[in-house]
């Protein structure tokens, strides 16, 4: 069954589902990586929360015009205006007001969704709230879909990715440096509204299948898993894109195979999972790598401070430091250095002094920023370069 | 009068007034921290702590459930704190992950698990169910001196009550030196003050409030609480000991009003049945929200940010 | 010079020179990431003196006095502030951070802030006392913003904010005062009232150390001299270590040979 569901054969409206989510969460990850970039995460969270006053409004309203409230258009786009209400709301809170955006978004994400339990409830007391499945809305639900409604999620999900592809450049221009991308002539205010567009089309179109609890969760996670594999924006973007699509498609094929695996969740976990691995495997940020760096880092650091105090005859008295210098048989178990000790401690400090020459020197002030108190001077400086250094220290003092 | 208020709207009027005071005290310290949102992610990560404790124990029972929502709590502080620190990302995002992943599991394991003989689902843990927590055994008034009555008082209420008391309490013994660490944690440092623990025992405390309270009336108010109230307050003055009064005030008139307008509101425009006491109280400290953002007397800011 | 702090079985060890030192640093190296801002740095002030701390931008004059304090954490390296470990010595230091460090925007008054310099004073149980209150307004006196102190602290100018900064330092009545760049971006009364104060806690016999930028007035201000660039470039009083010499090595190429000469006599 879930080889089956996995190569899209349960059926027709399950594979253009679950194509439909593929594509959704390729294009959440994507939009999701810009705000992402631009430091605006959460403000997905309040516009998600924020669209469930709409659902209910609209389903009120399509029922008030003798209608049965179903249509998933009409209560797609009554959740559309309540989220850039909500937006609005967000906007003008930190703008005229001394709120943080963190504070701003809390407010409209609690208050917005309050109302919409109010409106729910209301709906519930008119005894048709059941049939309209309006619940599915808030965790997704992609059980006994219509045929109409699995192509329209998945013809959103693909306008959805033909306005990122066109917006690409001028978006990620703005979310990685606003005010270069404002003196490159960039309407910062207009590229972010149609990033908060699309932010509001992958929330809209989310809606069913993953319910607006969880939507958020699309935008997020793929893009903080893809920040753990590259240093450039570019390449987050593309990997985004492909965590969200890779997740969004074995959640939604997963949950075709059981009648109580609720799609939305399982899209999540399968993301969280992809996030986790990133978290402790990503070669340079991941969890492992960073510990593994830091104490390489920190043994460089007491080390090359041991050496130094060795140098210039100091007691040392860093355990760290001592077993360190031990270790490297470069000192006795008394604190006397051993002849190799003495060796490299003379060129700690031969080094420092080269560094110390090199700054005088203006003409080198790019060469002598790079000091740190561990790079090695030949990592800067060619051999000649050195020669000319020592040249000038004279001599190479006695090492102690 | 009171043989109808006492047994019926008494005990959720207390509940609600207890648990939204409860969340709007530690709230304005989030707030000023910017960790707003620490209230909402709590909220979320508590389902999953209270599905787990429930297949640990195999039964509806508060106390392992408490525990298991405020160790969820902690839990997605830490992580929340590790992927912040290890991975050198924004606060906001690795909050995102981390809630919405936990809440995550906990729908799946929820749904996963035969709960139809007891009651939990999600939707109680996002609406709660104020309504319900009615006292049957009071006949009026005089049943708050009953001592056989007040035995049967919903134990949400004595739990809320007892809460709130502990926040109150930690507060009051906390209060200068949270206040110093909020405004200059490195001035705090030099004093000698753990602002990292002090933090931390804010978090847990908000996340004790916020499962208190989750219990007896749903996640919703829980985060609505923590941030509308204090931010409100935020407008009224420029005093942190009088933002807390304002924002103690907010949270207790959204919890009267909003249960009142739940339960006769409907009725006042022709319509037979209470809506959700918990989305209105919610909605109440928003039109409060608003109200201040328009015309509160400090709305705009006074200083510059940190950082400038 | 070189002081130890602790002997190799853990005792200590009394050596002349840097027991009594109000702040002495051993082999301090700081890093935020991979790259040490501040690396290896010893560093032994002087009782009854102002230091000033000078230094290129980003050349690790803030993280240094921060680190010692245990405001950031530091890779390797030991403090002690009169002879002990800074832990047992919390009441003796006043710390001013920089200016921009806060959220001016928070919601409280010129004397809150002033009285949380009494906090260790008054303690966690204790509560505040009309002499406290008393004590701080005496510490607003002394820089001149006494009818300041019922505002918000977000209506007040920078330099207004810095000597509220002081005043809070003030309350704390420490023995070594750590200020953090208090002459950035003030005007030029606040300067002299900064000064004036920092002086005064001098002739009381205090040990005042300063983060400072502006290499003209150095010469004027302080008693000794600690040139950082990464690491310890110079130390001593202003006589010998403010140079020509000592100021190339710290800014090499970033200050030209003309205003080195204007600056250092």
């Amino acid at each position: 069954m879930l080889a089956q569901a996995l190569l899209l054969q349960l059926g027709y409206n399950a594979t253009l589902v679950t194509i439909g989510a593929a594509l959704l969460g390729a294009a959440a990850g994507i939009t999701g990586t810009f705000l992402f970039l631009r430091k605006r995460a959460l403000v997905a969270d309040a516009v998600s929360h924020a669209t469930l006053p709409g659902v209910a409004m609209a389903f009120l309203i399509m029922v008030a015009l003798g209608g049965e409230g179903r249509s998933l258009i009409g209560l797609l786009l009554g959740s559309a205006v309540s989220a850039m209400v909500g937006l609005w709301c967000m906007n003008a809170l930190t703008r005229h007001t001394r709120l943080a955006e963190d504070a701003a978004i809390g407010a409209v994400l609690s208050v917005f969704f309050g109302f919409g339990v109010v409106l729910m409830t209301v709906i519930q007391s008119l005894g048709v709230g059941r049939q309209a499945g309006l619940e599915g809305f808030l965790l997704g639900s992609t059980a006994g879909m219509l045929f109409a409604d699995a192509v329209t999620i998945a013809l959103g999900g693909l306008a959805v990715l033909a306005v990122i592809a066109v917006m690409r450049r001028p978006m990620l221009l703005v979310s990685f440096d606003p005010e270069y991308a404002a003196a490159q002539g960039v309407n910062v205010p207009r590229v972010d509204m149609a990033m908060m567009a699309l932010v509001m089309a992958v929330t809209v179109v989310g809606l069913k299948i993953v319910g607006l609890i969880l939507i958020v969760a699309l935008l997020i996670i793929p893009a903080v898993t893809a920040r753990f594999w590259s240093e450039r924006a570019g390449q987050v973007v593309i990997l985004s894109g492909a965590f969200g699509g890779v997740a969004a498609y074995l959640g939604a094929a997963v949950s075709a195979t059981a009648p109580n695996l609720p799609t939305g969740p399982i899209i999540v976990l399968f993301s969280a999972a992809l996030f986790l691995l990133s978290l402790l495997l990503a070669p340079g940020r991941g969890v492992l790598a960073a510990i593994l760096r830091h104490r390489r880092f920190q043994a460089r650091v007491h080390m090359r401070q041991g050496l130094l105090a060795l140098a210039q005859g100091q007691e040392i008295f860093e355990p760290l430091t001592r077993r360190l210098l031990r270790r490297a048989g470069l000192m006795r178990a008394d604190g006397v250095a051993t002849d190799d000790g003495r060796a490299q401690a003379a060129k700690a400090l031969r080094d420092e002094a080269r560094w110390a020459m090199l700054r005088r020197d203006q003409a080198q002030e790019a060469a002598s920023a790079q000091y740190d108190g561990l790079r090695g001077i030949e990592t800067v400086l060619t051999a000649d370069q050195i020669a000319a250094l020592d040249a000038r220290i004279g001599a190479p003092k006695e090492a102690i | 009068m009171g043989s109808e208020f006492v047994p019926l709207s008494l005990p959720p009027l207390l509940i609600g007034a207890f648990a939204a005071v409860a969340c709007a005290l530690p709230g304005n310290f989030l707030l000023l921290r910017r960790q707003a949102l620490i209230g909402d992610a709590i909220s979320h990560v508590a389902l999953p702590g209270i599905v787990v404790a429930f297949l640990i124990t195999g039964a509806i029972s508060t106390w392992p459930m408490m525990i298991g929502a405020a160790g969820a709590a902690v839990i997605s502080v830490v992580l929340i704190e590790v992927i912040r620190r290890l991975g050198r990302i924004e606060p906001g995002a690795a909050m995102g992950v981390v809630f919405t992943a936990m809440f995550a599991g906990g729908v799946l394991l929820l749904e996963q698990t035969d709960t139809s003989s007891v009651h939990l689902d999600v939707e109680h843990a996002l609406y709660g169910n104020l309504e319900s927590l009615i006292w049957l055994d009071a006949t009026g008034w005089g049943s708050l001196l009953d001592w056989d009555a007040l035995r049967h008082l919903p134990p949400e209420l004595p739990r809320i009550a007892v809460t709130l008391l502990g926040v109150v309490l930690f507060l009051w013994l906390f209060w200068r030196p949270l206040a110093i660490s909020t405004f200059d944690e490195g001035f705090a440092r030099t004093l000698g003050l753990r602002t990292t623990a002090l933090g931390l025992a804010l978090v847990v405390v908000a996340a004790i409030a916020a499962v208190a309270a989750f219990d007896a009336v749903g996640s919703i108010i829980v985060i609505a609480m923590f941030i509308c109230p204090p931010a409100a307050a935020r407008m009224m003055t420029n005093r942190l000991g009088v933002q807390v009064a304002w924002s103690v005030a907010f949270a207790l008139l959204s919890a009267v009003l909003g249960y009142v307008l739940a339960g006769y509101g409907p009725l006042w425009i022709g319509m037979y049945d209470a809506v959700s006491a918990a989305g209105m109280i919610a909605t109440v400290s928003g039109v409060i929200l608003a109200l201040t953002a328009v015309f509160g007397p400090c709305r705009h800011r006074a200083g510059a940010p940190a950082g400038v | 010079m070189d002081i130890a702090l602790v002997s190799r079985d853990g005792k200590k060890i009394t050596e002349p020179g840097g027991q009594d030192s109000p702040l002495a640093i051993r082999g301090l190296t700081v890093s935020y990431g991979e790259k040490p801002a501040v690396f290896s740095v010893d560093m032994t002030v002087e009782a009854g003196k102002m230091t000033a701390i000078i230094g290129p931008n980003g050349a690790g004059k803030s993280t240094l006095l921060k680190a010692a304090l245990g405001v950031v954490p530091a890779v390797s390296g030991r403090v002690q502030v009169f002879g002990k470990p800074i832990a047992r010595q919390r009441g003796r230091i006043a710390y001013v951070p920089q200016r921009a460090s806060v959220d001016w925007d928070f919601p409280t008054r010129v004397i809150d802030v002033v009285l949380m310099g009494l906090y260790r004073e008054v303690g966690l149980l204790g509560r505040l006392r009309g002499r406290h209150v008393k004590q701080a307004e005496a510490c607003l006196d002394r820089v001149g913003m006494k009818d300041f102190a019922h505002r918000q602290i977000g209506q007040l100018s920078g330099g207004q904010q810095q000597r509220v900064f002081l005043a809070r330092a003030l309350a704390q009545g420490a023995d070594l005062y750590v200020l953090d760049e208090p002459f950035a971006g003030v005007d030029a009364a606040t300067e002299k009232a900064i000064i004036d104060v920092l002086k005064a806690l001098r002739a009381e016999g205090k040990t005042v150390v300063v983060v400072h930028h502006d290499l003209a007035t150095v010469a004027g201000y302080f008693d000794n001299v600690f040139l950082i660039n990464t690491r310890k470039v110079a130390e001593g009083t202003v006589a010998e270590a403010f140079t020509a010499d000592t100021l190339h090595d710290a800014y090499g190429g970033r200050l030209a040979t003309a205003q080195i000469a204007q600056v250092a006599g």
